[in-house]
């Protein structure tokens, strides 16, 4: 039984299905990437794991409960936090600002009233945000606009965001894309090292081929809606089926 | 010197608020009574109590706006029903504002949550036309079927068969605070210039305070920093795990409140209620005030609204007389053309100043007064900085 | 049955004014993604521009009758309106009598002007400006063209009559084999109806028969596309700001005889022409039309006095509580495409 069990998944857009009968275990404390062409349907399936999309058919379970027909928040509260494509930070606040309002999300859950308590008066929950920033690098830029962080800090923040939460399951959507080689090193390096820290479970959704062979465990290849196999790495490497399918993308 | 839970910089922040609230009425009189400048002078009873009461008004509409972004077009109505809520009380128990203040506060609370409820399933420009729609349909109702409740055109006001059951032999007729009547004052001289210390304004002046320390608490809770989350990127905020629902209807609920109170201190100082309280324009000068100050910081709304109700009066009040005297000097083709045009923007046309203000404002200085402020601020460091030559680049600004 | 005929054509000049007012409003805003809180400024330019028409005919010079004398015993001073003197007594009273269709001629050079300096000088910096800017400076905008209106017209509503030949009103009614005076309905407002249908079909035609129509469709359903064609879409978007702007002025032109023109026109009208294009759907042509309509045709309804007895004030409300009710269920409006503006 693995933390993230999807069955028999399938979503029509009209007169396109996006899915069709998607199984997928995802293993605990492993690193689960998910490849494919463009258009095979995976931004699709990671957005009915985070309540963004409700598939037609089938059933998303995390942790053995359904996570179908609950809100993006509700499903962040049962412990799956999501890295987007372009990073998704609050810009008008400060790096800090970002990384206690995960603190809080964490302690206080999906809403607390607490209009005349002061921010500063929060030891617990600055101690915290200042761990994690030193966790990744960053405690250095605490006091910085997060507008004006690069984009690879940018991608950092958000992953300590995601972090301070402590989730069981972190959903990564292409982490890399667009990004130059020394970045994608980079990024590659820090969940590596997340990884060796502490227990979490990852799925990735990757293009880069180089990325998704230096961290999966195992990886199922999607392709027009349905995984055609999933396996670990090295078998996957040179599966005629995979190969077919990127071929079939580049002709 | 920190207090009351605040950090030093906003202690020190909310003295310099508290000593130049208390102190408006001499601050806005400078010049002798009966000297040229006497026209530059704004201690009006009236006019500062206006200056205290629009500055809550503003300073909840902060909290909504300035934080969340959610830009209401409605907020005129809490306005309204805060008004109507206090006659009602005085018609009903008596003239102390007390108990209608607590209802307004409470009914404008009630309102602002169905309102709110239903507006904030939308956002953007669709939020705004919601509550746009509401207060609409609040002013056409008090205007119609209402009347019962509002006395329509006439407005709300006490009458001699009025139950007033609290009215004793000895009460005021007028409303008032535990006795203090709001329209009396006490003068004062002062080497040949005269100052009023008006009972209504210092009441209002000291309700103004206590909101204005409740905002300032807002702004520095985990609450304010998620409404300014919520303003920045709500899709993060959801993915945080965070419901942005509450928050916002929670802001709303508050910022409504706000207005009510407003809206019961106006009915304080002249117990009168009228429909047109609730207009959209009303709706449309509260949130000029809050860009023209600067949204979502402190001291905006306030400085706003206190500029606007000033030159509000001074503009309505030059007249003809006025211009020709300030121009006399000058030729008589400029002097007349100055007059003509100067003729635009004052008297009856102060609207037209307004509008073209609020355009100037949006287009040059989307910050408002208080980011103006700053650059200039920053500007002088810098030359200052500059002249030292030691001190140059020290840190990036904030 | 009577009732409702006569409630759907009180229904239809309203709704027509709506209509044309909402028009320009959605096509402003699915060519330049500008939110137009001025529109109903336009609206309002247009009804003064036949206000201006009336007084530059009616001026006058005084002229001394011979003929005549007043009570006092005075040689008679008369009022001769300089067109009368220079066209001839005739063409000069038809010129005055039909002086609000003429303004429409006037309107048009005086709309297009208006609108390509408000977009050239304003709008256009505000493009790439959030919606609650646009709406916030546009809002100041129509603040100062409706106090400048108030300065040179002053607060009170002047009224401005149609021509001698539409004055009164039509039995309807006998048209349609009811008994007489039962629907009656004044010809102006049939003139409007008339009006408003003849310009949204030349609206609607030259946006889809014309190259310039499709480029500008192409860009409402998707500008950078569009751009990439390297078709300059903003010079043509220009131009479509000016068109709006004409056809509202135009809509106001006509109609000053059914309202007479004071300086808060535009606004009491723009809140209701927003809500109409939002119930139609944002950037929704056909949707803006049928909004007007349906909007126009439900107030009229709603103020009969059957209804108004089963529900008080519901006249005053309607068209609000409609508009609460479609952005509720469904915010892309009755006809617009999912997701504009949902952020």
């Amino acid at each position: 039984m693995g933390i993230l069990e999807v069955k028999n998944v399938g979503k029509r857009f009209g007169g396109l299905q996006a899915l069709s009968d998607v199984n997928l275990s995802v293993q605990e404390n492993s690193v689960h990437a998910i490849i494919g062409p463009n258009g095979a349907g995976k931004s699709t399936l990671l957005n009915c794991f985070v309540g963004k999309l409700i598939p037609d058919t089938g059933s998303v379970m995390f942790n053995g409960q359904s996570v179908l027909g609950l809100k993006p928040h509700q499903i962040n509260q049962m412990g799956i936090s999501r890295v987007f494509q372009t990073p998704e930070i609050f810009s008008d606040l400060d790096v800090m600002e970002n990384v206690m309002i995960s603190c809080f999300a964490r302690r206080d859950g999906s809403f607390r009233m607490h209009p005349f308590e002061t921010v500063a008066h929060e030891t617990d929950i600055v101690e915290q945000a200042e761990k994690m920033l030193t966790e990744v690098n960053m405690i250095d830029k605490r006091h910085m606009h997060a507008s004006s962080l690069s984009r690879g800090d940018k991608r950092r923040l958000e992953m300590a965001m995601c972090l301070a939460q402590e989730p069981k399951l972190l959903l990564l959507d292409e982490p890399t894309a667009g990004m130059a080689r020394a970045d994608t090193n980079n990024t590659i390096d820090l969940l590596k090292e997340i990884r060796e820290k502490r227990d979490i479970t990852m799925a990735i959704i990757e293009h880069d081929m180089h990325v998704v062979f230096s961290l999966a465990d195992r990886i199922t290849v999607l392709a027009q809606g349905t995984p055609l196999v999933e396996d670990t790495p090295e078998n996957i490497k040179g599966h005629p089926k995979v190969k077919e399918a990127y071929l079939g993308e580049a002709a | 010197m920190k207090m009351l839970g605040l950090s030093r910089k906003d202690t020190t922040f909310l003295l310099i608020v508290i000593a130049l609230t208390l102190f408006t009425p001499i601050l806005l009189q400078p010049f002798p009574e009966g000297s040229g400048l006497a026209t530059f002078n704004a201690g009006y009873p009236d006019l500062m109590q206006r200056f205290a009461i629009f500055g809550i008004f503003a300073i909840g509409f902060n909290i909504l706006f300035g934080l969340t972004g959610y830009l209401s077009f409605g907020h005129a109505a809490f306005l309204g029903v805060g008004s109507y809520s206090v006659v009602w009380m005085y018609k009903l128990l008596g003239y102390s504002v007390v108990p209608g203040i607590l209802l307004a506060v409470v009914v404008s609370a009630v309102f602002a949550l169905v309102i709110g409820f239903i507006s904030l399933r939308r956002s953007g420009i669709y939020f705004s036309i919601l509550t746009l729609a509401f207060a609409q349909m609040s002013y056409n109702l008090a205007y119609s079927v209402l009347t019962p409740l509002t006395n329509g055109e006439t407005g709300l006001q006490v009458y001699t068969n009025d139950p007033q059951v609290l009215m004793g032999e000895n009460s005021p007729t007028s409303p008032h605070f535990f006795g203090i009547v709001m329209n009396e004052s006490s003068k004062l001289n002062v080497g040949g210039w005269e100052f009023t210390f008006n009972n209504g304004y210092y009441f209002t002046a000291i309700v103004a305070i206590l909101v204005f320390y409740l905002s300032m608490r807002i702004f520095r809770s985990p609450f304010g920093l998620m409404l300014r989350a919520i303003k920045t990127n709500q899709t993060r905020l959801n993915y945080t795990g965070l419901n942005s629902r509450p928050y916002t209807l929670a802001a709303f609920v508050i910022s409504g409140m706000y207005a009510g109170l407003a809206g019961a201190l106006m009915a304080s100082m002249d117990p009168l209620a009228g429909a047109e309280r609730m207009q959209w324009t009303a709706s449309g000068e509260v949130v000029l005030m809050t860009i023209l100050g600067g949204a979502g910081t402190l001291m905006g709304p306030i400085l706003g609204a206190g500029f606007i109700k000033y030159f509000e009066n001074i503009f309505s009040k030059i007249n003809d007389n006025m211009l020709h005297q300030w121009f006399a000097w000058m030729p008589d083709g400029i002097e007349n053309f100055l007059i003509g045009v100067s003729h635009f923007f004052v008297g009856k046309s102060w609207h037209l100043t307004l509008g073209l203000l609020f355009m100037l404002v949006v287009i040059f200085l989307p910050g408002g007064l208080v980011e103006g402020g700053q650059r200039i601020a920053r500007r002088f460091r810098s030359r200052k900085s500059k002249d030292d030559g030691s001190e140059a680049q020290t840190q990036p600004a904030e | 049955m009577d009732a409702i005929i006569l409630q759907i054509l009180n229904g239809l000049d309203k709704g027509s004014a709506y209509a044309l007012i909402a028009l320009g409003l959605t096509l402003i805003f699915g060519t330049l993604g500008v939110v137009n809180f001025a529109h109903g400024a336009l609206f309002m330019i247009g009804a003064f521009v036949a206000v201006t028409l009336q007084r530059v005919f009616s001026l006058s010079y005084d002229q001394v009758d011979p003929t005549k004398t007043d009570f006092l015993g005075n040689p008679l001073v008369v009022q001769i309106p300089y067109i009368e003197s220079w066209f001839g007594p005739e063409v000069g009273h038809w010129l005055m009598d039909w002086s609000v269709p003429l303004a429409i001629i006037a309107a048009i050079p005086v709309m297009l002007i208006v609108g390509f300096v408000m977009e050239r000088g304003l709008i256009k910096h505000f493009y790439k400006r959030p919606h609650a800017d646009q709406i916030l400076v546009t809002f100041g905008l129509a603040i100062v063209l409706q106090e400048l209106v108030k300065y040179f017209f002053g607060a009170n509503p002047i009224q401005t009559g149609a021509p001698d030949a539409f004055a009164g009103s039509m039995d309807f009614g006998v048209l349609l084999g009811f008994d007489p005076n039962v629907i009656i309905y004044p010809y102006w407002r049939l003139v409007y109806f008339g009006f408003a249908a003849l310009v949204l079909g030349g609206v609607f035609a030259f946006l889809q028969f014309t190259t310039f129509g499709m480029v500008v469709r192409a860009g409402m359903a998707d500008r950078e596309t569009v751009g990439l064609l390297g078709i300059n879409i903003d010079r043509r978007f220009t131009l479509m700001f000016g068109l709006a702007a004409a056809v509202a002025g135009m809509a106001g032109v006509m109609y000053t005889p059914i309202l007479a023109p004071n300086y808060h026109m535009g606004m009491d009208f723009l809140v209701l022409s927003f809500v109409v294009v939002v119930v139609g759907g944002m950037g929704s042509l056909p949707g803006a039309v049928a909004a007007g309509f349906l909007l126009g045709i439900l107030q009229s309804f709603a103020s009969m006095n059957e209804i108004k007895s089963l529900i008080p004030g519901i006249d005053q409300v309607i068209i609000y509580l409609v508009a609460i009710l479609i952005l509720l269920t469904r915010p892309r409006g009755l006809l617009g495409r999912a997701g504009v503006m949902e952020d």
